[in-house]
């Protein structure tokens, strides 16, 4: 067996599958089983939440027992070919990001601590992350890992609002908000882009394992993208 | 032939939902549906709907519809003093309207919100393979996710010329009292052996309080303060009814409008059998936790779900 799993009930029709030791790119394998069990198990599972290290799976015990639910997801995970989790094609992902004291407040954070803007925009935009998990908001993707160098913890006490496109870091994660929303975490900028429009497909650019990388622009380019300076921050 | 129900004061929060948006939680988007699962489905089994039938939910009343063609309805859930033309209407009940009459919801009596089903279930172009209205996603409803506002129109199948309908009344035996303390029974989860045994038993000894902060995405409960240990976890997907205990020891039960996946400790999760009276609480409302049975409350629920036939 190559993944060790842990599954434990969640309420009468919840169960949480844990990912432990692996040797392998979580993220990807957390996608690629989402993809798995959906497939085998469709007739008995509603709806499958992945997370970090984690899948909350919505089944239907009218439909199957959990012991029964519990051999079939066991017999799925000891069965994966972990090549086909990392064969999969990565493109990665570049977005636009208009970093300015105007969209990114917290900026001045940085400056406090000796950080210019410029060393700020070279850690941000140097790194290849990865997307560990969706969620929060609909198209909100928890990238990691950002340059040690500029983490910062989430601010005590959240904004009531954050406006769409707010780029943000909390520790070591960073991550775009696809729309205004309240949020803690430290806005350095703003990407023009459409992040979650349910009526594309797909609605969002990303997938669980998916590479992206940020490219800095100027104001010109930021508002020929689309972008706006003028939403405020709560 | 189409008619409609012409929405002639939406009221605080009106919202189409069928059973919920399922198969997207990987992109983020909440399921949404009925708070109350109960009243939802015995507002589609009176009138022998389809079990995904969209009806409105009626959140605290004060609004009012007009028939445009003779059809059967049905209302079940928290008591709004419905009238049809200004006459009451028993709650847990189908009946008959005739074109041009009203039907208004007032406030509430007894619980929060009422389910107006209608024979057939409203026409709605779902969304996602859901019509359920979540506002956050920009999903569901008439468009993008919007509560119902006064002029809407939603439209229903006409009755077949002379097709008999009985009206029915649910049985006094499975209508809830909403306003009754509410005592919930627990499945705990995995994060319990993070919290401390002094924890565990405040837990379940305390009697918690309905706050203010009640909407589709969670509840918030009052309770004489605590220190709770500074437990940090990874963030993992939030299921329906999960108990979260934030570092001010306020719990906070997690709604179908929740977000996806969070950080704070959970305790475990209401059972979805009790959920529907606290989605039924209001502000003041006294709330107990008691541990639950896992295999007692799924068999309770495989029984629910093959009754109503989920």
């Amino acid at each position: 067996m190559q993944v060790t799993i842990d599954i434990s009930p969640v309420s009468e029709c919840a169960i949480l599958v844990r990912i432990g030791h692996s040797n392998h790119d979580t993220p990807r394998l957390v996608e690629h089983l989402s993809e798995q069990l959906y497939k085998h198990l469709d007739h008995c599972i509603m709806n499958i939440t992945p997370s970090i290290d984690s899948l909350l799976i919505d089944y239907l015990p009218h439909r199957i027992s959990l012991s029964l639910l519990t051999k079939r997801i066991e017999h799925i995970v000891d069965t994966i070919n972990l090549e086909d989790v990392v064969s999969e094609n990565q493109v990665i992902i570049k977005l636009p990001i208009f970093y300015h004291i105007d969209v990114g407040p917290d900026i001045k954070r940085y400056q406090l601590q000796g950080i210019q803007l410029d060393e700020l925009i070279t850690a941000h935009t140097s790194q290849i992350y990865t997307v560990a998990a969706i969620g929060f908001a609909p198209g909100f993707a928890f990238l990691q890992h950002v340059d040690e160098k500029i983490r910062l913890p989430r601010h005590a006490t959240p904004r009531l609002s954050v406006p769409k496109g707010s780029v943000g870091i909390a520790e070591n994660r960073t991550a775009i908000y696809p729309s205004c929303s309240p949020g803690g975490w430290n806005i350095i900028g703003n990407c023009p882009l459409e992040l979650y429009n349910p009526d594309h497909q797909p609605m969002i650019p990303f997938k669980i394992g998916s590479q992206v990388q940020f490219f800095a622009i100027d104001e010109d380019e930021f508002l020929r993208l689309g972008g706006t300076r003028q939403e405020e921050f709560l | 032939m189409s008619c409609s129900l012409k929405v002639v004061k939406a009221g605080p929060l009106s919202l189409i939902q069928d059973l919920g948006r399922y198969g997207y939680a990987q992109i983020g988007l909440s399921p949404g549906g009925p708070m109350d699962e109960y009243a939802y489905s015995w507002a589609n089994k009176l009138l022998n709907n389809p079990v995904n039938a969209p009806c409105i939910e009626i959140t605290l009343g004060q609004a009012e519809f007009k028939v445009s063609e003779k059809c059967a309805f049905a209302i079940c859930g928290g008591d709004l003093k419905a009238t049809l033309d200004e006459q009451p209407l028993s709650n847990w009940s189908s009946f008959i309207a005739n074109k041009g009459q009203t039907i208004r919801f007032n406030l509430p009596k007894n619980g929060l919100r009422s389910y107006l089903a209608v024979l057939g279930g409203f026409l709605i172009t779902p969304q996602l393979s859901s019509c359920a209205t979540v506002t956050r996603d920009k999903l569901g409803g008439l468009d993008q996710g919007l509560a119902l506002t006064d002029g809407d129109e939603l439209n229903y199948h006409a009755l077949i010329a002379n097709q008999y309908i009985e009206p029915k009344q649910l049985s006094f035996r499975f209508q809830p009292d909403y306003d009754l303390p509410v005592t919930l029974r627990v499945v705990e989860g995995y994060q319990r052996s993070q919290f401390s045994k002094s924890v565990i038993e405040w837990f379940y000894n305390s009697e918690f309080e309905v706050s203010k902060n009640i909407n589709r995405m969670g509840y918030r409960l009052t309770c004489p303060p605590i220190t709770m240990p500074n437990i940090s976890m990874q963030s993992e997907g939030i299921g329906l009814g999960a108990i979260q205990l934030p570092p001010d020891g306020q719990p906070i039960v997690m709604f179908n409008d929740r977000q996806t996946i969070g950080g704070y400790p959970k305790l475990g999760c209401v059972s979805h059998i009790d959920l529907p009276r606290l989605a039924q609480a209001k502000p003041g409302q006294k709330v107990r936790f008691v541990k639950g049975n896992l295999q007692e409350l799924q068999s309770d629920w495989v029984a629910w779900a093959n009754y109503f036939g989920y």
